[in-house]
């Protein structure tokens, strides 16, 4: 195994490392030669040394579908992703004011509905909408911001921009993999960190992460009491619930160790009762309070709900603010922006096309073999369509689907997902990906340096999400110098 | 602020570590000492799953209590007494810990499993047994020592200490049990038949035994007479200083005890069986078995656990 840029062949997707065969693009010069200058013993050792450290580390994952195995072991490439500093500042710009002009849309929506009288949001969208609910009508939580924490899919085209892919609002997971890649690559390449690269460290997230937590507490305490509430060890991203409650220093705990007494909610401890300021939940709106939501929820607490709407807690993100994150009105977020912050917007959505628009219908439906189908509501790549992939059946299947629920359904132009190296088993391949950064916002506004990579390990395939075969790689923003 | 839940799982993932380190000793030392023993004798590899109180489920699974399966039984099967099997159950209590335990301590107790997982079985040979033992106490010192020189002195450092003091406090008495009830008749049986001294053979079993709780060169320096029943039963349950003997664990139960909310019926359970302890007439319980005295230790540290649990981990309402 020897990389060998001259016989690399992304085929006609734009590569993110190497712009012709033998040469590489201006930031990652110095990558693809050092990796270039690496002996097969020499890659195989850092291949196998991020494996290892990736085992005794404990970064793992959870599928539903393998059952008895609730802990995988985190698929990981270990040649990391270049992006330029100056182009990430104007993208960081770019996820900032999406999530402020989300956050306006949110709040709005749930009290004086502005958007939808001005009919630049057509009101039938959020009544139809399986993520609004109505009992967050009137609520006014601090800074009037909703979602607090927001993990946007970025992707890159044909012409190596970044197009936003999706928002997600509800309970976006994926960081502490982030933080674990970079981890395993400074074990793997250090003499890089050292002698190649200014690399922007990625390690301040959880402390960003407790900052914004905190300034949510009702109470003003210097340490307010944040935990983070998990369904449990048998949810897929346990690891990270229990990474970022270790990093931040709260406590992790599950619905049966927190009690509401009088609108207040507790945690059980040894000491007795504690009173908790704010709950990072990591579990859906519906399962959060079986007295309001689904009553079977045994994740939940009872009486949360209502302890946030007196005010007594914090609920991060917001029950409710799952409304925005929907692919149908992920279309309107341009239109969102110019109306709540008068401008353009920095980061460019991928063409959609809407099926609950009759013209916009039939174009979906006559070019189903051409376009990406997406249900409005799910997440982790679940209930798609891709059609130049699908088989007849498939495809007679959504036709059938969108016609007797379009509101369900939008469709986009595949897009041309940019590639980047990943190592096989024995040469360098193209490999599509995409791009997770996570963006905070409370009193002031975070965004992580770079994010997480998504890659689909498996050749021509553009799925990147872990549950479905996809592996990951570090991001590295990197300086001038 | 410790919760309740997180609290019973440190405190069972030091009282699963500590099970693993007493198995691979007691596994360790009677592989050697019945190669000592003459044949004939009682002691067998049958009185590993005595010691280890898993009679019920070895029975349901074996005839013969052979070295094959008792070890095979103890090191590598999966019936949730095994070593691989108590690593399983440490891991599996870190990893919804690691919030308040070391980043450290969860890689080097997963690290343990996995080669646990890897070599468990090559230890049922002979050859390959003590080494793999040793490597497995040796993780398990250092991953106490990890734990001692990283960990905060907080309430989930306490309950570390709990976990691992009850743990071994229990498994002393398990071990006397042993030596004195099980085995010593048999060796004098069998020397009254041949009408030869019983020394040799009473000496190298007290010995082992020492050997199995490390005690044997401390046992040296402190009692400094031949190994004798009286004074190992002694030194393994009463003396004070020594880390393995169950009055040493139990004072240590009371110092760490003392730093926690709401502990007096703890503590008046631990003063209970001190009592109990230190009141016993050795000499006297010798000579007419052990066995039911040491019942009555092991139900009350059995009751220690239970107010433990009733204090500490169950919800409040």
């Amino acid at each position: 195994m020897r990389v060998n840029w001259n016989t690399y062949n992304p085929g006609g997707f734009f590569d993110e490392l190497i712009s012709s065969p033998g040469y590489a693009r201006k930031p990652a010069r110095r990558l693809a030669s050092y990796l270039r200058g690496l002996t097969h013993e020499e890659l195989l050792q850092k291949k196998t040394a991020a494996e290892l450290a990736i085992k005794t580390m404990g970064i793992s994952f959870t599928v539903y579908s393998d059952a008895g195995n609730i802990d995988r072991e985190w698929p990981f490439d270990i040649i990391p992703r270049v992006i330029a500093q100056k182009e990430w500042n104007r993208t960081d710009e770019g996820l900032k004011q999406r999530l402020r002009a989300l956050n306006c849309f949110i709040h709005d929506v749930y009290n004086d509905q502005k958007i939808l009288k001005d009919k630049v949001v057509p009101k039938e969208l959020i009544e139809n909408s399986g993520n609004f609910r109505k009992q967050c009508v009137g609520v006014k939580p601090k800074y009037n911001t909703w979602a607090h924490i927001c993990g946007t899919d970025l992707i890159k085209d044909g012409d190596g921009e970044f197009y936003v892919l999706e928002d997600n609002l509800r309970v976006p997971s994926g960081v502490s993999y982030m933080l674990e890649n970079r981890r395993v690559t400074k074990r793997v390449f250090p003499e890089l960190f050292e002698n190649y690269y200014d690399i922007r460290p990625v390690t301040e997230y959880p402390a960003q992460l407790l900052e914004t937590l905190s300034a949510l507490s009702p109470r003003k305490l210097k340490s307010p009491e944040v935990v983070v509430l998990t369904p449990g060890i048998y949810n897929s991203a346990y690891f990270e619930h229990s990474y970022l409650a270790q990093r931040m220093g709260a406590e992790l705990v599950e619905g049966k160790d927190l009690v509401v007494e009088k609108d207040k909610v507790y945690m059980r401890t040894i000491d007795g009762l504690t009173q908790v300021d704010v709950v990072y939940r990591r579990i859906d709106d519906l399962f959060l309070d079986p007295s309001v939501f689904n009553k079977d929820s045994v994740l939940g607490v009872s009486g949360l709900f209502e302890s946030w709407l007196k005010g007594n807690v914090a609920l991060a993100n917001a029950p409710g603010a799952g409304v925005a994150d929907d692919k149908i009105i992920y279309t309107y977020v341009p239109d969102i922006i110019k109306y709540y912050l008068d401008e353009d917007p920095i980061l460019p959505n991928v063409p959609s096309y809407l099926c609950i628009n009759k013209a916009q219908r039939q174009h979906v439906l006559q070019n189903l073999d051409k376009l990406v189908v997406k249900p409005a509501n799910e997440s982790g790549g679940y209930g798609m369509l891709i059609g130049p992939q699908a088989s007849k059946r498939e495809l007679a299947e959504f036709k059938r689907r969108i016609k007797a629920e379009p509101r369900n359904y939008m469709a986009q132009p595949l897009i041309s997902l940019s590639t980047v190296p990943i190592l096989g088993d024995r040469v360098v391949e193209p490999r599509h990906v995409d791009l997770r950064p996570f963006i905070l916002q409370a009193d002031k506004s975070y965004v992580t340096a770079g994010g997480l990579t998504r890659v689909a390990m498996v050749k021509g395939s553009y799925v990147v999400n872990s549950s479905q075969g996809g592996g990951s790689k570090d991001t590295w923003i990197i300086g001038d110098s | 602020m410790l919760l309740s839940r997180v609290a019973e799982r440190v405190y069972w993932q030091a009282r699963y570590l500590e099970r693993v380190e007493n198995t691979a000793r007691l596994l360790n030392v009677f592989s050697g000492l019945l190669l000592d023993l003459p044949k004939g004798t009682k002691l067998g590899w049958r009185t590993l799953v005595e010691i280890t109180g898993t009679e019920d489920a070895f029975d349901g699974k074996y005839k013969q209590s052979s070295e094959r399966n008792v070890i095979r039984f103890l090191l590598a099967e999966n019936n949730g007494f095994s070593i691989l099997d108590l690593l399983a159950l440490t891991r599996e209590n870190s990893r919804t810990t690691r919030e308040v335990m070391p980043t450290e301590a969860f890689e080097q107790i997963n690290e343990l499993y996995y080669f646990a997982k890897e070599n468990a079985a090559s230890g049922v040979d002979r050859g390959a047994r003590y080494q793999l033992l040793e490597e497995i106490i040796n993780c398990c010192q250092q991953i106490w020592g990890l734990m001692a020189g990283t960990m905060s002195r907080d309430a989930a450092y306490s309950f570390v200490r709990i976990g691992r003091a009850l743990e071994r406090a229990d498994m002393t008495t398990r071990v006397v049990d042993v030596g004195s009830g099980n085995l010593m008749p048999s060796v004098q049986e069998q020397n009254s038949v041949t009408d030869s001294a019983p020394e040799p053979y009473e000496n190298i079993l007290w010995m082992n035994i020492l050997r199995s709780q490390s005690a044997y060169q401390m046992y040296r320096q402190h009692v400094r007479f031949r190994v004798n029943a009286e004074d190992v039963v002694r030194f393994l349950l009463l003396n004070e200083e020594f880390p393995r003997s169950t009055h040493h664990n139990l004072i240590t139960l009371t110092k760490v005890l003392h730093k926690l909310p709401n502990n007096t019926r703890v503590t008046r359970q631990i003063n209970k069986t001190k009592r109990l302890l230190k009141d016993a007439d050795i000499e006297k319980l010798l000579r007419k078995g052990l066995l039911k005295h040491i019942d009555n230790l092991q139900l009350e540290m059995a009751a220690i656990h239970f107010t433990i649990a009733e204090t500490w981990f169950l919800p409040n309402k």
